[in-house]
């Protein structure tokens, strides 16, 4: 996907009231031709509102909603080049998956032979030939959620919407759909936006993610930006684990800030090209994976080094996560990699231990 | 898998079964038995006496001598055209009163289902409450209703709308009338029961694949609606083909229903055997509709073929 992309989307300041609640806030986001792009929230972020607007169910308070150019903040669902595919899957009971995938092409009055041709392409895809004429109470989890994509994606639709598309599966068959939905996405083209509470589920899918707090856009970028450059407190907190850390400017030397946190009794550096606006007390985070664990102390370094003892170990095999506990009772998570093979830790519970972490690896939190 | 525990589960299982035993006993107690009473009266000669019918068992001097049963009083219901038309105009009524509960019911049955829970119990509660009063007084409140001296005949004189007083009461209007006024609730509640328990996103799915909202009703809601409509139909029709009081109340001389031929035979003609007969065919053409349903009802839950 390295052509120029137009946006096929753009939600432009749109806000849906209930009563006098906001569940969607002011919210502006543009969405590219051909990207599986997620929105990830908790429930009750508003992220089910959002997509029920793209879909048409409902109708924003205020603000717009274009696709393809064209405004559809006052079309009705079923004039819109949109297809959902719904959370409970919502297959017709009383008819069979051929009828199932057929219909939105018998509504839309394609003729029989044509329909015939697309819902035969369309089993094909997703592999399900053989079972066209079940009815849904036939079929597994899996294949239910495969038959609702295929009546989703036979109307050849400008943007497939998909709420919470995994949720239903259980955890095996999740990450063997997760690569299929991927794929077929990557085959096909069409523009998918996956509506989705898990992180694991946005983070793998999607080319960019939307993080979603409270009725507002938290943050929007790649994976891999949300999950290192979290824009905020929110962000940092809701994708991954992280520790937060309250600090105290001590210093402003060119391009760090240096700090130091009372809870930790340590003295911390964090890159910082721009420190206005910033005084007295900040949030810096770090990400469990960044940081070293040692029960010898590490050469050269004064900055960003706490000394504690293990409280908590969990072993996973590939890897070991530890709680450690600072002197003043503040907890610290740690996961290290258990690159060699050995039965025996060499850092156990009880253990003293230092913690140390690049600089570059410190997120300066603003909000 | 200690002793105990299973001796435990023995006897909960001992229960289970007791307890799965009681409906059939209750049913052979109280549906089964007194049809065999009823069935055999059928297959009896009427007699001047006390019962008014002849016995089955002939028992004598030396005990049991044999089994007198005669189908003279099914052959008298056939010869004489008069039931024939009976049956057909009970049946015809009840199928009318049905299709007219059906269509109030449908919508409103449609319209509670789709209210908040709170607004929900309350127009159900509405429903129900007519069950509150006597079915006999509320017939009779028609009277009071329909007469030609009633409150809507002298309602529509001092509005001008009318000036003589029309016949509403002792007709078959009335009998429609009072039929669909009192099983309206038995058409409402079984579809509310289905329509409520329907999954709204399969309505939702429907717009999302272009189809306006009748179309969707017409493709989803309905047919999925269909084992309600058949069981409020079956809980109207059933009761309205043998229904007695509302038209020995409300309708005319020319009202045609079963149930007042069975009251004349019963109780004017003391004929306990052709009555017996003729609730025993009626019995007969309720149980072909039922069964109908049975099956619908067993390939839905059986699945597919």
């Amino acid at each position: 996907m390295s052509e120029p992309a137009a946006p096929l989307i753009r939600i432009q300041g749109v806000t849906k009231r209930f009563g006098e609640v906001a569940a969607v806030n002011e919210v502006s986001l543009d969405i590219l031709k051909g990207e599986l792009f997620a929105i990830l929230g908790s429930s009750g972020c508003g992220k089910t509102t959002l997509l029920r607007m793209l879909a048409g169910f409902e109708r924003p308070s205020a603000g717009r909603i274009l696709i393809d150019g064209a405004d559809m903040t006052d079309v009705p669902p079923y004039e819109r080049p949109v297809n959902l595919m719904f959370q409970s899957y919502a297959l017709f009971p009383h008819m069979t998956v051929e009828q199932n995938v057929s219909y939105g092409l018998r509504k839309e009055g394609v003729p029989a032979a044509q329909i015939r041709e697309r819902v035969a392409e369309m089993l094909s895809l997703v592999k399900l030939e053989s079972h066209a004429g079940r009815k849904p109470e036939k079929l597994s989890g899996g294949e239910k959620q495969r038959v609702a994509l295929a009546r989703a994606l036979v109307k050849r639709p400008k943007l497939l919407l998909l709420d919470e598309p995994l949720a239903a599966l259980d955890k095996k068959l999740r990450e063997h759909t997760q690569f299929e939905l991927a794929n077929l996405q990557y085959q096909l083209g069409t523009t998918f936006v996956v509506v989705t509470h898990d992180q694991d589920e946005a983070m793998t899918l999607a080319s960019r993610i939307a993080v979603m707090h409270e009725g507002r856009i938290a943050q929007v970028g790649t994976p891999g930006e949300v999950y290192e450059y979290p824009a905020n407190r929110y962000v940092a907190g809701f994708v991954g684990n992280i520790n937060l850390i309250e600090g105290r400017i001590t210093e402003r030397a060119d391009g760090r800030l240096l700090l130091h946190s009372d809870a930790l009794e340590a003295d911390l550096a964090v890159a910082c090209d721009d420190p206005s606006g910033l005084d007295g007390a900040v949030t810096v985070a770090v990400r469990p994976e960044k940081i070293t664990i040692s029960r010898e102390a590490p050469a050269g370094g004064g900055r960003n080094v706490v000394k504690g003892i293990v409280r908590d170990l969990g072993y996973f095999g590939d890897q070991s996560l530890y709680r450690v506990r600072a002197k003043s009772g503040a907890i610290v998570q740690v996961s290290a990699q258990n690159l060699r093979r050995s039965a025996k830790l060499t850092v156990e519970w009880d253990d003293e231990v230092f913690l140390s972490w690049e600089v570059a690896s410190t997120i300066l939190l603003r909000s | 898998m200690s002793g105990a525990a299973s001796r435990g589960r023995d006897r909960s299982l001992r229960w289970l079964r007791r307890a799965v035993m009681f409906p059939y006993a209750w049913l052979l107690l109280f549906f089964l038995a007194p049809f065999l009473i009823i069935l055999k009266i059928s297959l009896a000669e009427p007699v001047v006496a006390q019962p008014p019918f002849s016995a089955l068992l002939e028992w004598g001097k030396d005990g049991f001598e044999g089994v007198r049963a005669t189908l003279s009083n099914y052959a008298f219901l056939f010869q004489d055209g008069y039931y024939g038309i009976i049956y057909l105009s009970s049946l015809k009524m009840a199928a009318i009163s049905t299709l007219l509960c059906l269509l109030l019911g449908y919508p409103m049955a449609y319209h509670i289902a789709r209210q908040p829970p709170r607004r929900r119990q309350l127009l159900l509660l509405a429903v129900i409450l007519p069950f509150w009063i006597s079915f006999l007084l509320r017939v009779y409140a028609w009277i009071g209703l329909l007469n030609n001296k009633g409150v809507i005949n002298d309602v529509l004189i001092w509005a001008g709308v009318i000036d003589q007083p029309i016949q509403l009461l002792y007709n078959d209007f009335a009998v429609y009338l009072g039929i669909v006024y009192s099983y309206l609730p038995f058409m409402i509640l079984p579809l509310y029961a289905n329509l409520e328990r329907m999954d709204l996103d399969l309505l939702d799915a429907a717009a999302d694949l272009g189809a306006r909202r009748w179309q969707a009703f017409a493709d989803v809601t309905l047919p999925l609606s269909v084992p309600g409509i058949i069981g409020g139909c079956l809980l109207v029709f059933i009761p309205a083909v043998g229904e007695f009081v509302i038209p020995a109340l409300l309708g005319g001389a020319d009202t045609l229903m079963i149930g007042r031929v069975l009251w004349d035979e019963f109780f004017v003609n003391r004929d306990w055997p052709v009555a017996s007969a003729v609730s025993v065919v009626l019995l007969l053409l309720l149980i072909a509709p039922i069964m109908w349903f049975q099956r619908l009802q067993g390939r839905e839950h059986g699945g597919v073929s």
